[in-house]
């Protein structure tokens, strides 16, 4: 419909937006889905009309003073399928169009810029891949495709921008994923719609709408330093996860690098795509993911990572390509526990000399 | 001598067995819960006067609309017409003495006063805050409020809730007088048959998910909780699983009444029966299997989303045909507008729009943006007030001199009936917008952009809230003064009708039999023909 | 459960004329109408009753399901001998029970209280048992809530259970979720007690009343429909036994 008069749609939406009655669209999801609302609006209208005519028609002619004796009318099985199949053959077009637009709204493209956010009681924590935090907002830029990995630390929480028309529940426990393409820079309302608890109501903020230019200004004045990666090698580094996933040829978990987005065996015979969700899975409850040809040996690290933690762990693993630094920074052999085989180190394997202990 | 006359004594009737009297009991009872739950929509709609959480704390305003919840659904929609209405006629509609287990009956009014008195209780000693919907793991591990007695006190309503319906299914089944086939039963009767069956097969499940969450947060055991590898989604299936249905043994009942009501103000025969009756089979049917349509953005899969779509837009059908042939009811009769008329009336405009804004949420796209917001209030507000409320109203109203054997004022009925049809628009309509924009529900406060339409909806409710308050005033009123009602003062066709107002505690003094069709005008045009030949 | 008796030929009774058996209730037409109804009643009742279990049961296969490793170590707790005598116990008590019912329609008054008086200590037997077991669930620290442990899962060697049933150590994440699975084992047989103890209380109801031969004048509808009630907790059992104390024993 946006298509068919644009002058007129955002006429239509621009007064509508201004007398507070519309939200405003800054996505571009968000046009295909009034097209559909406003679709759905359309039938209604004309299906209350009609109810309500042919009930003020009846009662004006049938009244009982212009109509005082009723004719038994026992029924028509040509209005009784006209009425059953119309309504449903509508419905099915809403059903099939709405499908289309709730795939497209789950289904992120392949290069959209991936952040991730962690709902709490009572905030929205925002994690840039490079390594910017936010509390409650959260800075994009227009024109790029941008998912959000979100998960909740307690209980249920929602994500909601109106202006996108998009939302998405935060769930303790696993990932969900949303997507979306900003169009219009502007700040536009983010609220918790899940109900949380004492200040559900206060758990809302800004999305801020940048372009290109802008964000990228924003980025720079608001790295804290470190980014998510660089953070998650850190804790892959003091959780002594290098003593198994370390690449050596008698290494006692497999190897990382480039292990996102691959299709692993398990080793009780299924397949799984290796994805944030397995990979989280993977950090917290070991025992049911176990890699073909390996032994159930991983500890779990639930209670001793934080959601934050895992997150910076899983960007890690998500872009590393490469074991030389595994291999580079650890002294495998000593982080082994006592007596349970330890590796010696392969030949091939660079290690520099200061770094092995006698 | 009628069944009010018969005994008397304050035992005689808190251990009666007879189905009107426990109809009476359960009237005052549900009456007394409404307006609680009403004063709680009070304070709910004063807080949202202003942007900000002012009137109340967050924690408070939380307890209230929890409550209002609880309250309105389990103690005052489920049971309403079912416990008043159908219990009262349904054996009378069929010609029977009374319903087929009456002590279970007057055991379900206990439970039902068991658990709304242990509510009350939990509301005075500092009341639950989760949401009537008791999402884990807030409800588990999150909250220290009193979720146990709250859910006890929804398990035991449920108790209530299951012995109803399953009185009505053994009735309907085995005391149909001789002649009562099933396609002359009256519409109200396919209708609570309907809701009787989901009331039996619905309701344990969720007793079954209240009981785990009682020994979650008792014991501390990790059936929901995703640290001890529960799944806290495994309680959203296990609770929409029932409440899906219950929105359905909450509508469907009101829509017997409005095919009674439409039927005998028209002076016809309701227009494509065997289409309305089946079609609350179909309702009941399709609705066991649409709950995940409450669920579409929390991580289920894309699939299972797909398939309940198509299952909700399905369940919207038999719905739709009934409206239409309420509306074809019409054509050719002879129509006045009496209270119980325009009470009808307005639940036809007011479920259509209830229903259709469904279909929005149903649709999987725009459910997207709209769900959690106050268009989701405002859909169950459309359907479940602007619908069942008004049609609880319009059977109150017609089978009042029936029940009590006086008439109500007819004035001040109709302007009730008016009075809340606007107010209500005022209250609701807004709503509509408000969710579209975004506003989520169970916010105390909001954002300055959203007052005036607040506002509107504030004003509304207290006029709606007049609309209420005007008949329990002037029914109360006729009990003493109002006009003598005679056996059948609508001229209307239900067995219910051929015999004294108010009616003997057997119902009938000789068995009817059921030789005629039902709705049957010219059959109740001869009997008047008789009378007036055998006066004459 | 044909309707044909809600047609009934009932004559109007003439006040203060009652040609009709005492137990018969005043809104029935006749003495079949109200035993039909009443048996209807009760298989309905049984229909609600198999809705509530199966929420249970829906929880229990999920989590199967998932869990099977910690399902398999923690079902080797539960003590096979002690859950086939009380698989025994039951479905011995469905036969007197059953019996019980003929003797009532055969009028044998002595042969009804027998039954009645078996299937009473029968079903208190199941209780006993189902005391010593939970008893043992307690001692070992294997009641969710209370003090769990995870050393019989962890170390199989220092419980006997598990060492007789050659498991191997459980992974701790995995050994956590054993306590799922005695959640549902306490959730399940609990339910399930819980219904055999209201059986129980009705039974010596009916044991007195049986005496003073209420059930063997005619009237047998309410042994009739107990029987269904409790045939029906004999089923449930039926199914919790191999589900909860049989995972993968084949081995």
């Amino acid at each position: 419909m946006s298509h068919i008069s644009p002058v007129l749609w955002q006429f239509l939406v621009k007064w509508m937006t201004d007398f507070s009655l519309f939200p405003p669209e800054a996505s571009k999801i968000a046009p295909q889905m009034d097209a559909l609302y406003f679709f759905m609006v359309l039938v209604s209208l004309i299906g209350l009309t009609i109810v309500i005519l042919l009930v003020t028609t009846f009662s004006i002619l049938y009244n009982k003073e212009r109509h005082p004796v009723a004719v038994q009318v026992e029924g028509s099985t040509l209005l009784e399928a006209t009425w059953t199949i119309i309504p449903l053959g509508l419905f099915l077009v809403m059903f099939v169009w709405g499908a289309l637009i709730y795939f497209r709204v789950y289904n992120p493209p392949a290069n959209s810029m991936n952040i991730y956010v962690v709902g709490k009681q009572w905030m929205w924590k925002a994690e840039h891949p490079g390594g910017q935090h936010e509390i409650n907002s959260l800075h994009i830029p227009t024109g790029r495709a941008i998912q959000l990995t979100l998960i909740s630390q307690d209980v249920f929480h929602s994500f909601s921008i109106p202006a996108f028309r998009v939302k998405r529940e935060a769930i303790p426990g696993r990932y969900t994923t949303v997507w979306f393409e900003p169009t219009v820079p502007g700040t536009y309302h983010l609220f918790c719609t899940q109900y949380c608890g004492t200040e559900h109501s206060h758990m809302i903020g800004d999305i801020v709408v940048l372009t290109p230019k802008d964000y990228q200004k924003w980025l720079n004045e608001s790295t804290s330093g470190m980014s998510l990666a660089q953070n998650g090698e850190r804790l892959f580094a003091s959780l002594s996860c290098a003593a198994c996933h370390n690449a050596r040829p008698d290494a006692r978990g497999p190897s990382l690098a480039n292990v996102y987005g691959a299709k692993l065996a398990l080793s009780n015979g299924g397949t799984v795509l290796a994805d944030d969700a397995y990979l989280r899975e993977a950090i917290l409850s070991p025992s049911q993911h176990v890699t073909q040809g390996y032994a159930p040996i991983m500890p779990t690290y639930q209670g001793q990572v934080s959601e934050e933690g895992v997150i910076a762990l899983v960007e890690y693993i998500k872009n590393l390509n490469s074991d030389y630094r595994v291999q580079q920074t650890t002294n495998t052999t000593d982080l082994l526990p006592e007596g349970e085989g330890k590796a010696v180190p392969a030949a091939t394997a660079p290690v520099k000399p200061g770094m092995v202990k006698q | 001598m009628n069944y009010l006359t018969k005994e008397n004594g304050l035992l005689s009737w808190l251990l009666t067995g007879d189905h009107k009297r426990i109809a009476m009991l359960y009237l005052i009872s549900l009456s007394f819960f409404f307006f609680i739950g009403g004063a709680l929509a009070g304070l709910i709609r004063l807080e949202l006067l202003t942007p900000q959480a002012d009137l109340m704390a967050t924690d408070t305003y939380n307890k209230v609309f929890t409550m209002h919840g609880v309250i309105m659904i389990f103690f005052f929609l489920v049971p309403s017409v079912p416990a008043t209405i159908g219990n009262f006629l349904i054996p009378m509609m069929i010609g029977a003495k009374d319903l087929a287990l009456p002590k279970i009956n007057l055991l379900s009014w206990y439970l039902y006063m068991a658990g709304g008195l242990l509510a009350l209780y939990t509301m005075m000693t500092g009341g639950v805050d989760t949401g009537w919907t008791f999402t884990t793991p807030l409800s588990t591990h999150y909250v220290n409020t009193n979720v146990l007695t709250t859910g006890l006190a929804a398990f035991i309503a449920g108790f209530s809730s299951i012995f109803t319906g399953l009185n009505f299914i053994v009735t309907i089944h085995k005391m149909r007088c001789p002649g009562m086939t099933w396609f002359k039963l009256p519409l109200f009767v396919w209708a609570n048959y309907a809701a009787a069956v989901l009331m039996v097969l619905a309701t344990p499940v969720v007793a079954i998910a209240i009981v785990l969450i009682a020994l979650e947060r008792t014991l501390g055991i990790g059936v929901f909780d995703p640290t001890k590898g529960g799944d806290p989604l495994l309680f959203q299936h296990l609770f929409w699983f029932y409440s899906h249905p219950a929105v359905y043994i909450m509508i469907l009942p009101g829509m017997g009444v409005i095919s009674e009501v439409i039927s005998t103000f028209s002076r016809k025969r309701v227009f494509g029966y065997t289409a309305v009756a089946f079609s609350s089979v179909a309702i009941a049917i399709f609705g066991f299997f649409v709950w995940a349509h409450h669920m579409f953005i929390m991580g289920i899969s894309n699939y299972a989303v797909i398939v309940f779509s198509l299952l909700t837009m399905l369940v919207a059908v038999p719905s739709a045909i009934k409206i239409f042939n309420w509306t074809f009811t019409l054509y050719k009769g002879s129509i006045t507008f009496e209270t119980p008329m325009l009470y009808a009336f307005g639940f036809m405009g007011l479920f259509t729009i209830g229903g259709l804004t469904g279909v929005f949420l149903g649709v999987s796209g725009t459910d997207i943006h709209l769900t959690e917001t106050y268009f989701i209030v405002a859909h169950f507000h459309f359907v479940m007030v602007g619908g069942m409320l008004m049609a609880f109203l319009s059977g109150i109203h017609f089978w009042w001199p029936k029940m009590t054997g006086r008439m109500y004022p007819e004035k001040i009925s109709q302007l009730a009936a008016v009075v809340t049809f606007i107010g209500f628009n005022f209250t609701f309509f807004p709503q509509f917008i408000l969710g579209t924009l975004g506003m989520p529900r169970r916010y105390a406060s909001y954002p300055p952009e959203f007052q005036v339409l607040n506002v509107f909806s504030t004003a509304g409710a207290s006029i709606l809230g007049v609309g209420y308050l005007l008949p329990v005033l002037y029914l109360t009123w006729s009990l003493k003064y109002g006009a003598v009602a005679g056996d059948n003062p609508w001229q209307a066709t239900g067995l219910e009708w051929q015999t004294q107002s108010p009616p003997l505690t057997e119902n009938f003094p000789v068995t009817p039999i059921m030789d005629h069709e039902v709705y049957d005008y010219e059959w109740l045009e001869g009997q008047k023909a008789k009378e007036v030949a055998s006066v004459g | 459960m044909s309707d044909s008796s809600a047609i009934t030929h009932g004559a109007p009774e003439a006040a203060g004329h009652h040609a009709h058996p005492p137990y018969l209730r005043h809104h029935f037409e006749s003495v079949e109408q109200q035993a039909d109804t009443t048996n209807f009643a009760m298989w309905l009742f049984l229909l609600t009753e198999i809705m509530f279990f199966g929420g249970l049961f829906t929880a229990y296969l999920i989590y199967r399901n998932w869990y099977y490793p910690a399902f398999v170590a923690a079902s080797h707790q539960l003590s096979i001998p002690l859950g086939g005598l009380n698989t025994l116990l039951l479905i011995t008590s469905s036969f007197t029970m059953a019996m019980g019912v003929w003797c009532a329609e055969m009028r044998k008054k002595s042969g009804l209280v027998l039954c009645l008086i078996l299937t009473f200590i029968l079903g208190m037997g199941f209780l006993g048992i189902k005391t010593i077991e939970y008893g043992e669930k307690i001692e070992k620290h294997h009641v969710p809530g209370f003090h769990y442990s995870l050393n019989s899962f962890l170390n199989p060697d220092s419980d006997e259970a598990a060492k007789a049933a050659g498991d191997k150590p459980l992974a701790l994440d995995m050994a956590r979720h054993t306590e799922v699975y005695f959640s549902l084992y306490f959730a399940m047989t609990g339910m399930h007690a819980l219904h055999m103890i209201i059986g129980i209380s009705i039974l010596g109801y009916m044991i007195y009343r049986a005496q003073a031969g209420a059930y063997t004048e005619g009237h047998v509808t309410f042994v009739e429909n107990f029987g269904l009630y409790w045939h029906f907790v004999d089923i449930v059992w039926i199914f919790l036994f191999p589900l909860l104390y049989l995972i993968s024993r084949h081995q």
